[in-house]
């Protein structure tokens, strides 16, 4: 007699465990099946091993200014070793929690690949062996990994994805980097800023494409400063492997090509999703593109079958995933009043050094809309904190509809904003507009004031400037 | 299969309801038909019928909760063959949970914390219905620029709060008639009449008896206020001779059949002569025997008459459908069993809502003239008077008549004041001879 269950989310990513909590905490008797480590790829190999190597490159960074504030030291170096070492132990001390927290949720972890096997059925299988368990209610939850591209195929030793860049043996001299998205931008300002040679190509006119304009040339800028070479509009057309080096043809759009001879190159266009080996074809679950079709509460179409995070729409986010695990679980257990995510208000992050942070439309992208805009543009070097922190450099944006006074977006670039975009991300949720906002009382002196006179500034109001 | 059996609408306006009764158990078996429950609404007491058939697995709501709202899971309806264990009744629960605690939780502060006030203070702002409208800021701003009264409108946000998208799909004048009424207060509010500071502030605690409205003080007053704050009224008085109407009566009383237990089979008065007069009228008069909708006049095709009925709790208008049709010992007995059944709160919805016309007589208590606010949605309501001796003059001598006064409320966007005069002359022709009804 199998096992049976409420609720079976197959991956324990953090789209799955959250999901996997919210069910338990729902009174449903809840199993999470997971292949490799709790946590999934963003705790292991992703958000959170970078935060701690990029935590490493940021000290680094003010060491080289310790003058500056007043110190003098010399002859201080690096041990790539220890820095691959403490984002390990910081990826395995929180795997470790994500276990603790479904053992006091009182879920079941079953280790092992899962497979659909007909109505509310399900193979697991572990070292050849398998077992079958039964649910109520499904929840595809198997994430992604990265894109290849043929010709552009990851070997592990020249020619890295996320996985390999995340624990390099050795601290490569020159690297190039495919692709200037959030991965691509991140692992690029942790090797430039310890001193490789970094090359970021990317296929579409600017760095980092899906945020701002404005911000993204903001960006642009300060990575050139830092001694990063940007080839916008560029693609590789060959990666040939020498002993311990890649040289790669690039081509721009112009048709001009160049050779470019690096240690080592990142993989980083994106991801797919992984829809193969989960019996989604038999079950009659309809995939596009690599990802799950479903609809706004993660239905799959089939009854009793449910999908999140990356396996599904875009954008492809923990946080994003976490909140659908949390809409999944509520609407199988019948709670009242669940709504759909809403993705204009979910905010994207990246941990690049300037920050960059985003939420909702882009200036670019509310004109379109064809509605009357107003856009508030605030500079850090008028905020008396970031003078204060030495952190001078920087930009924050917002972007409202004229006549309703709706935030429709905000971007900022610059130190922390990963930490205040969620001030703008509440304003968004809440519906509050342009008035609630410039009647807020923000604390001095913080970085936040920035939000303030960003938000003044549409109206020409702003106060610091 | 088990189906849950849902909180009735009993009428288009209701929203929520007290299950005062059960009248049937877990395990017994219904068909439809069969009266399950009485549920109470802010006007009256309703049964409720069984649609299916089927066994009673599971009651959810107990009898005598209040507030259930409409289409909440109140019990659950096996099918056959089927045992109650075998349904999974915890979602269930959990909806008539949410609805019955989301009501009666905010009730008891507001109720608290009012009366301690010792300085005044400014209430907390009511809009004019009463209750706080929970809207976000972007969804009132966008409401306000497209023209929306946004206490109409239902919210789709967390608890029910009203966000963009409800506005943004709302058009204006789309809300339910249903939602006219309270909305209509808040608009008061919203256009700038500043909320009257709660009374308990003038007075010091003890030196009054707190009676906390119950569900038809509360109906009064959202629909009362609306009516008289969005209707333009204006009025129009007019006398009417009762001598000739006052003689028929009497002969037809007089000579009305008497049963076997010596009960005349009618007892006609004076207002069963207006009703019937204001029917008639109304046939002659179409323009009056309408009602106002932002885009249209609805011209009624029968003279439904609503007849104002006091009751301990407050009033009630039930209506006399097709009174053009009916004589008047039949309108004069219908109005007798509405009013009878209006007090024991038996009055189906149907049986008060709507109509095209009121009439509300003081008579009895000797008043002589009044007006009255206008019962939406309909455009005029008469305010009948005493019938009593007075001095008139006639042809340059005075005389002594019996005389009534009528005093006519109308709605200006439906009735202008020629249209009105010329009724109330018709009417006033009526009463004055009611033979001529005859015609």
């Amino acid at each position: 007699m199998a096992d049976t269950f409420d609720v079976i989310v197959i991956g324990g990513g953090p789209g799955g465990y959250v999901c996997a909590i919210r069910a338990a905490q729902l009174g449903l008797k809840t199993a999470v099946v997971e292949r490799d480590r709790l946590g999934g790829i963003c705790l292991n190999w992703g958000c959170i091993p970078t935060k701690a190597l990029l935590r490493s490159s940021e000290i680094w960074h003010l060491m080289h200014r310790l003058p500056e504030f007043g110190f003098s030291a010399d002859n201080f170096k690096f041990d790539i070793g220890k820095i691959v070492a403490r984002s390990r132990a910081v990826a395995q001390q929180l795997s470790n929690g994500v276990g603790f927290l479904m053992k006091k949720h009182k879920i079941t972890v079953i280790a092992g690949e899962a497979k659909l096997a007909g109505k509310g059925k399900l193979t697991v299988t572990k070292d050849g062996k398998s077992a079958d368990y039964t649910a109520k209610n499904i929840v595809l939850a198997t994430g992604a990994r990265a894109r290849t591209l043929p010709g552009l195929e990851p070997d592990g030793k020249l020619i890295w994805t996320y996985r390999e860049a995340m624990v390099p043996p050795s601290f490569p001299k020159s690297l190039l980097v495919v692709g200037s998205g959030a991965i691509g931008i991140e692992f690029a300002s942790f090797y430039r800023t310890l001193g490789a040679d970094v090359t970021v190509v990317e296929v579409l006119d600017r760095v980092l494409p899906v945020e701002d304009e404005e911000i993204s040339a903001f960006a642009a800028k300060a990575f050139a400063k830092q001694g990063m070479k940007l080839k916008t509009g560029t693609t590789v057309t060959e990666l040939k492997k020498g002993a311990d080096n890649v040289t790669c043809t690039l081509k721009a759009k112009d048709g001009k090509t160049e050779q470019v001879t690096v240690d080592r190159v990142i993989l980083a266009m994106g991801i797919v999703g992984n829809v193969e080996n989960i019996g989604l074809e038999a079950a009659g679950i309809k995939v596009e593109k690599t990802h799950v079709v479903a609809g706004k509460y993660g239905e799959t179409g089939v009854d009793g079958v449910w999908a999140i995070g990356d396996l599904v729409g875009a954008p492809w986010l923990a946080h994003k995933a976490m909140h659908e695990g949390v809409i999944v679980a509520e609407k199988i257990a019948g709670v009242k009043g669940v709504h759909p995510l809403v993705t204009a208000n979910v905010p994207g992050c990246t941990y690049c050094w300037p920050q960059v942070a985003s939420v909702g439309l882009t200036e670019a992208a509310a004109k379109a809309t064809g509605r009357k805009i107003k856009v508030g543009k605030f500079p850090f070097i008028g905020n008396g904190k970031a003078i204060a922190l030495g952190e001078a450099d920087g930009l924050v944006k917002t972007v409202f509809d004229a006549e309703t006074g709706e935030l429709l977006g905000a971007h900022m670039i610059g130190a922390e904003v990963t930490e205040l975009i969620q001030g703008y991300v509440i304003a968004k949720t809440g519906e509050l507009t342009d008035q609630e906002l410039s009647h807020t009382i923000f604390p001095h002196p913080t970085l936040s004031e920035m939000m303030h006179e960003a938000v003044l500034a549409a109206d020409g109001m702003a106060l610091h400037i | 299969m088990a189906t849950n059996i849902l909180m009735p609408a009993l009428s288009p306006t209701m929203e929520e309801g007290k299950l005062s009764k059960w009248l049937v158990k877990e395990g017994d078996t219904v068909k439809s038909g069969d009266i399950l429950a009485e549920i109470e609404t802010d006007k009256a007491t309703m049964e409720f019928e069984a649609v299916d058939e089927g066994k009673i697995g599971k009651i959810l709501v107990a009898e005598g909760t209040e507030g259930v709202k409409v289409n909440a899971p109140i019990a659950v309806l096996l099918g056959d063959g089927e045992k109650p264990g075998s349904v999974d009744i915890s979602a269930a629960m959990k909806d008539i949970g949410a609805a019955v605690k989301a009501e009666a939780a905010p009730k008891a502060p507001a109720r608290t914390e009012a009366p301690k006030a010792e300085t005044p203070k400014a209430a907390p702002a009511p809009s004019g219905n009463g209750t706080r409208v929970f809207a976000s800021p972007l969804a009132r701003r966008i409401a306000a620029q497209k023209g929306l009264d946004i206490a109409a409108l239902a919210g789709s946000g967390p608890r029910g709060r009203i966000v963009k998208s409800d506005v943004e799909n709302a058009k204006p004048g789309a809300a339910k008639p249903a939602a006219a009424a309270p909305a209509a207060a808040g608009v008061a509010a919203a256009s700038g009449f500043s909320p009257l500071p709660d009374a308990r502030l003038f007075y010091k605690a003890g030196e009054y008896e707190e009676v906390p409205h119950d569900s038809m003080r509360k109906a009064i007053a959202k629909r009362l206020t609306a009516a008289k704050a969005l209707i333009p009224h204006y009025y129009l008085t007019i006398d009417c001779n009762l001598t000739a109407l006052m003689a028929t009566r009497e002969a037809l009383n007089a000579a009305a059949p008497k049963g076997k237990d010596k009960v005349a089979a009618f007892k006609l008065s004076v207002n069963d002569f207006v009703v019937k007069a204001s029917a008639m009228a109304l046939m002659k008069h179409p323009d009056v025997n309408a009602s106002w909708t932002d885009t249209a006049i609805l011209k009624h095709k029968n003279a439904d008459v609503g007849i104002a009925v006091a009751i301990p709790s407050g009033l009630i208008t039930p209506i006399v459908f097709k009174a053009q049709n009916k004589g008047l010992a039949d309108i004069s007995n219908e109005v007798k069993d509405l009013a009878t059944r209006a007090k024991d709160k038996k009055l189906k919805p149907q049986e008060y809502e709507g109509g095209g016309f009121s009439v509300s007589n003081l008579g009895m208590f000797g008043i002589k003239n009044f007006t009255s606010i206008i019962n939406p949605p309909q455009s005029c309501i008469i305010a009948v008077g005493a019938g009593e001796e007075r001095a008139i003059v006639v042809n340059g001598k005075i005389e002594i008549a019996t005389m009534m006064t009528v005093t006519m409320s109308c709605d200006h966007r439906v009735v202008d004041g020629a249209t009105g005069a010329k009724f109330l002359q018709t009417l006033k022709a009526f009463i004055e001879e009611p033979a001529s009804m005859l015609l």
